[in-house]
Order: structure tokens, then C-alpha cells, then sequence
């Protein structure tokens, strides 16, 4: 749909103090967020009890109980998905060169979606961990079939096929979906699943996201000196030798990883995966090498910063964590949307 | 030109094969020589009840619909000079979806009466609609406005209203939810004349107006330069347009619920059966989009009888694949 115009050379070289300053500010913030986090909440804490339960953990009080079992996996799992939806932002967009490109664009969170409602209409004893394998594995057969077709298509995958795939089969998948969901009534159940954010994120669940995280991190890493070419064009790419069709395989498999994760768990968290490669490509340049961990500590703060919102603005309700992501990421959408528009 | 009168036979054909056959169909089956005595007015009580009361104004507003949102897709994809608009895809659908939800949720639960809803929501829906086209507009403006600006905007907002929207819906009693899910899966809700009534001066009204346009859609399908040395007023001719492809929408969503993918695929179908020209691309749709929706209509109401799908679910699993093969075979 949208065509990135080829950088040139001087745009992609790195800026070295802006790629430090994010990493090294970036922690730093990333750490008060969370501690901020963990002090929100019914029973209010001190930051010193957290620091208290990290250091010296005590089975016996209350607060550090629940600062173990409810308010840290939150966080934790806040730093993992907000990281995963960037990073899987950053190499779409990185890969198809389509700026818009974002992972709830192709069909993934409507392959969750459709795995959902086929588990709660007709498996509804299956324990949690199933359901969430189920969404897993949807999200993944959503992804596979968006990028199937796009490659099946005459004059292959271009960005705009992309789009469109991902687009129609989202609505193809959704639509049965919801015939399941409102034929054998659970519509609202899913719905809320899919509102949950990070609120019933437990340890379990961590430990779940954990070896995805870093088989799909991993990849990320290694791919994004290819994704950096990639990004330069097709064919510029090609010229210099580079397997595209390879690289972008490649490139799908971590974002399905990272995205299914975090569909999984935390349901639709839209807008990060666009938002912050944009924000962090323009400072730090174009080297993917730089963008995808500069993207991860970025996108970990957006989520813990929403996610302390989603506390606030509607207290004692927990405000759909989607929503607030929206509110941030529509405007910049918009945005981009006139800037893009230009000319293409 | 004898092509496409041919096509024009072929497609009413089947519209009065597939409207013959619903009415047949339902929780309650009529034998055809029922139906017919029916009509002539000598069939039972019962068989006139269900076939005048419940499926000819639930039928007559399927097609009435179905060719209102053709229409207004063929519209937005000629302005957008881009194959994946549809009143759907820019917006509008969430717009008055947003707006029914909020209805709901502020309204239903505390005073009104079933009969007053009936009215209440298309007003609602109509206004979502034309405020999501106001703001889709008016964003999208920098000095006139782009297509390809409408459509991204259109996309940006549309996932905007779908987060509000879900807020309002979480915190909603079941019943109420389900009643806004099954409007927002595209629902023929109206069973009554009276819902027919509120799209039809709509329809009467606005189709005439855009096939006096029709030239002007054929230029501007071209793009913005041809358009306006061809002596076109391109940014008001635009605009025109723009308000009465989402009045014919506005009307259409307002009695038959969220229904996408008809707006999309009713003129991709029209356009390879009688080429790009709007005079006659723009009756093909409606009558395309008429046809989808009365059949997907019928395949709603008696696949799962006696339990309804949602329409507009019907119509995505039929549309969508249709749309991925398109989407395949173009280069």
C-alpha cells in the first residue's frame, strides 16, 4: 500500500550516544516504571517493601506476597510483551518496508481469536494452559495463511499484498469466530480474553512467554544486519548477495513467535508494534542492529506506563489496556497517515 | 452493450430464484404452491402473517441494503482509486457501531421499551456514521485530501472507535453485549415494514443522484490531474460524493447492522463483469450486492435453524475468499 522511500547511507549509520542514551536511560526509567507499578494497586507499597521483598524475600508478610505473586509477574510480563510487540513491529516493517505494517495488521490476533472460541464452545474443561497453547498455535495458523496467500499471489509479496491479505483474512477469521462465539454464547468471555491485558498475568504464564522470548530475541538479533539490508530494498538486497526469501522466512517465524506469545496472554495490545519503530528509527537510525534493542526497551516501557494508566484512569475498574494503547497510538497513526499520504 | 444486458437478465434471474426461495424458507416452511396462494390472497392466516409480516420486509430490506452498501463501496473505491475501501475498511461501520454500542449502554439498560429501540438505533447508527465520515474527512485534509490519505485515515480511526467501543461493551450485562454483538456482526434486525420504510427514501433519493455523477466517477477513477484538466471541480465533486456514499452506507448499517466485505467485493465482482464504466458498473453492483445479501440472508437464518447467524457473517465467509482470489490472481 505504502512504499518507504529507500534510506540513504547517511540515514542508516547509526547514532552511537542516542543508541547508549536509550539503553542506558531507558533501563533506568524502565526500572522506576516498574517499581511504580508494583506500588500501585489495592494494597498500597512502599517502594521500600519492594526493594525489601527483592533482597530479602519474606514468605510471611503479606506484602511481599503479593508483590511475588501479583504485582511481579505483571511487570515482568509487561517488560516481555511490550518488547515482543515492538521488536515484531520493527522487523515487519523493517521487512515489508511498508511503514503501517504491524503485527495486529496480519491476522494473528484473529487466528488467536478463532482458536479461542473453538476452545471455549467446545472444550471448556480444558485447563488454562491448553486454552493458551490453543491461542498459540492459532495465532501462528493466522500468520501462516496471511503470508500463503500473499506469497501465492501473482507478482509475489509485495507490501500492499501484504496488507490486503492480512486485512481480508483477519475478517474471514473473525467472522467465524464470532458466528461460534455468539451461536454457543461466548462472546463476552472471549471478548474479555481478548481486553485482559496484563492483569492475570502469573508466573506460569511467564515462564511460558520465557523460551519464546528468547528463541524469537535471538533471532531478531541475528537477523537484523539482513533486515537492515532488506530494508533497503528488494532488490538493492538481492544485488548484494542476500537470500531475501530466506532472511524473510526467518524474520515470520519470530514474529509469529513473539506475537502469538502476546496474543496469548494478554490478548490485543494494538499500536506498539507501530508506534515504537518509528519512534525509535528516528533516533537511532536505520541499522537494525541498533533498532531492535533500542525498540524492546522502548516498547517495554510504553506497556508498563499504559499499564499503570489502565490502573489510574478508571480506578478501582481496570480500564482494557488496548484502549489505552489507542489513545496513544491512533493520534500517531493519524500522523503518519498524513505524512505517508503524501504523494504514494 | 448486449453483453451487458444479458448480465443484467442473468443477475435479476437470480435474484427472483433466490427471493422465490427464501420465502419459502424459515423456521417455518411454506410449500411453493402455498407461497403462491398466499400471495394471490387466499392462503391461510398464518402463511399471510409470516410471509408479509416477518419475511418480505425482512427480504425487500436485504436487497434494499445489499445494494446501498454496493453502491457506496463502488463509490469509495473509484474516489480512493483503491480496491480496499469499503465503508467497512474506512471507518464508518465502527463509527455507527460506537455509536449503537453507546446507545446500548447508556439507554437500553434504563428506560426504553423494545418498540422505541426500534427506532432509537438507526437514528444512532446514521449519525455514528455520518460523524465517523466527518472526522475521517477532515483529518485526512492538508490542503484537499488524498485518496490514499481517506483510506489510512479511515483504517487509523476505525481502530480508534473498535477501543472505545470495547470498553463501553466489557461493561455491559449479557444481554446487552450480545444484543451489540450481533449488530455489529451485521444483523437484519428490522423484521418489519417500518424498518424497509427507513431506508427506502434513502435509497430512492440517493441512487439517482450518484448515477448523475457517473461521468464524473469515470474521470476521477483516473486520478486527480485527468480529473481536473478535464474541467471537473475535483475537491467538491469529491466531497459530494464522499456524503452520499456514507448517507447510503449510514442508511444501510442503520437498519442491517455492521455488514462489511459487501461493499468490497459487490463492485470487484461488477467491475469484471461489465468493465469500469459507472453507468452501468454501479446498477451491476447494487444489483450484485442485492443478490449477496438476500442469499446470505437466507443461508443466516436457516443453516443453524432454528437459530440465526448474523448476515454479515455470512456474507465474510463467502466474500472473503472470493476477495483472497482476486487478491491472488491480479498481478
Amino acid at each position: 500500500m505504502v512504499n518507504q522511500k529507500p534510506p540513504t547511507s547517511k540515514q542508516v549509520r547509526a547514532k552511537p550516544m542516542a543508541v547508549t542514551m536509550i539503553m542506558v536511560a531507558g533501563t533506568i526509567l524502565l526500572v522506576c516504571a516498574g517499581v511504580i507499578s508494583i506500588t500501585l494497586g489495592a494494597a498500597s507499597i512502599t517502594p521500600e517493601t519492594v526493594w525489601q521483598t527483592i533482597v530479602a524475600y519474606d514468605e510471611s508478610l503479606t506484602d511481599h506476597q503479593i508483590i511475588q505473586e501479583i504485582r511481579l509477574p505483571r511487570v515482568v510480563g509487561a517488560v516481555l510483551i511490550g518488547s515482543f510487540l515492538a521488536i515484531s513491529g520493527a522487523l515487519m516493517q523493517g521487512m515489508t518496508r511498508n511503514p503501517l505494517a504491524e503485527p495486529s495488521i496480519i491476522g494473528i490476533t484473529d487466528g488467536a481469536a478463532l482458536a479461542l472460541a473453538i476452545m471455549f464452545a467446545f472444550f471448556p474443561s480444558v485447563p488454562y494452559a491448553g486454552s493458551l497453547f490453543a491461542a498459540f498455535i492459532g495465532a501462528g495458523v493466522g500468520t501462516a495463511l496471511v503470508f500463503l496467500v500473499g506469497s501465492l499471489a501473482k507478482g509475489g509479496l509485495t507490501p500492499a499484498k501484504l496488507a490486503l491479505a492480512g486485512v481480508t483474512i483477519g475478517a474471514f477469521l473473525s467472522a467465524i469466530s464470532s458466528g461460534i462465539a455468539i451461536y454457543f454464547d461466548v462472546a463476552q468471555d472471549l471478548s474479555f480474553w481478548f481486553a485482559g491485558g496484563l492483569a492475570n498475568i502469573d508466573w506460569p504464564r511467564v515462564q511460558l512467554m520465557l523460551p519464546v522470548a528468547l528463541i524469537g530475541m535471538v533471532i531478531a538479533l541475528w537477523l537484523a544486519r539482513s533486515i537492515t539490508i532488506l530494508s533497503l530494498g528488494k532488490d538493492v538486497a538481492q544485488g548484494l548477495g542476500q537470500r531475501t526469501v530466506m532472511v524473510r522466512t526467518v524474520g515470520i517465524v519470530a514474529v509469529m513467535l513473539m506475537t502469538g506469545a502476546a496474543v496469548a496472554v494478554a490478548g490485543t495490545i494494538g499500536f506498539i508494534g507501530l508506534v515504537i519503530p518509528h519512534i525509535t528509527r528516528a533516533l537511532v537510525g536505520l541499522d537494525y542492529r541498533y533498532i531492535v534493542p533500542c525498540s524492546a526497551i522502548l516498547g517495554s516501557l510504553l506497556l508498563i506506563v499504559a499499564d499503570i494508566l489502565v490502573r489510574l484512569v478508571n480506578a478501582p475498574y481496570e480500564t482494557p489496556v488496548g484502549a489505552i494503547t489507542a489513545l496513544v497510538g491512533v493520534p500517531f497513526f493519524l500522523y503518519l497517515a498524513r505524512k505517508e499520504g503524501r504523494g504514494v | 452493450m448486449k453483453r451487458t444486458i444479458w448480465i443484467y437478465v442473468a443477475i435479476v434471474g437470480l435474484i427472483i430464484c433466490v427471493f422465490l426461495l427464501s420465502l419459502q424458507m424459515g423456521t417455518m416452511t411454506i410449500a411453493p404452491l402455498d407461497v403462491w396462494r398466499t400471495m394471490m390472497g387466499e392462503g391461510t392466516d398464518q402463511h399471510a402473517l409470516v410471509l408479509f409480516e416477518f419475511r418480505l420486509p425482512r427480504m425487500v430490506t436485504a436487497l434494499l441494503v445489499g445494494a446501498g452498501l454496493a453502491i457506496s463501496g463502488a463509490i469509495l473505491q473509484s474516489l480512493s482509486r483503491n480496491e480496499l475501501a469499503d465503508p467497512g475498511i474506512l471507518g464508518i461501520n465502527a463509527g455507527a457501531g460506537l455509536a449503537v454500542v453507546l446507545f446500548i449502554y447508556f439507554f437500553q439498560g434504563s428506560s426504553t421499551s423494545l418498540g422505541e429501540t426500534v427506532f432509537a438505533l438507526p437514528i444512532f447508527a446514521f449519525v455514528g456514521a455520518l460523524t465517523a465520515a466527518f472526522l475521517i474527512y477532515t483529518l485526512a485534509w492538508k490542503k484537499g485530501v488524498t485518496p490514499i490519505r481517506l483510506v489510512l485515515v479511515g483504517i487509523g480511526l476505525n481502530a480508534g472507535f473498535t477501543a472505545i467501543l470495547i470498553v463501553f461493551q466489557l461493561r455491559m450485562n449479557p444481554d446487552d453485549f450480545m444484543q451489540a454483538t450481533v449488530w455489529l456482526n451485521g444483523d437484519i434486525w428490522g423484521t418489519s415494514w417500518t424498518s424497509t420504510l427507513a431506508v427506502l427514501p434513502w435509497m430512492l433519493l440517493l441512487i439517482p443522484l450518484v448515477m448523475a455523477q457517473a461521468r464524473n466517477l469515470n474521470v476521477m477513477r483516473l486520478g486527480d490531474p485527468s480529473a481536473v484538466s478535464l474541467g471537473i471541480k475535483v475537491e467538491r465533486t469529491r466531497r459530494r460524493l464522499l456524503v452520499w456514499a456514507v448517507m447510503l452506507a449510514g442508511a444501510s448499517v442503520s437498519v442491517g447492522g455492521a455488514i462489511s466485505f459487501l461493499g468490497l467485493v459487490a463492485p470487484h465482482i461488477a467491475r469484471r463483469l461489465v468493465g469500469p464504466r459507472h453507468q452501468v458498473m454501479i446498477p451491476t453492483a447494487a444489483m450484485m450486492g442485492a443478490l449477496i445479501l438476500l442469499f446470505a440472508d437466507m443461508v443466516g437464518r436457516n443453516l443453524l435453524s432454528p437459530s440465526e447467524i448474523p448476515v454479515g457473517i455470512v456474507v465474510a465467509v463467502i466474500g472473503a475468499p472470493y476477495f483472497l482470489y482476486l487478491l491472488m490472481k491480479t498481478p
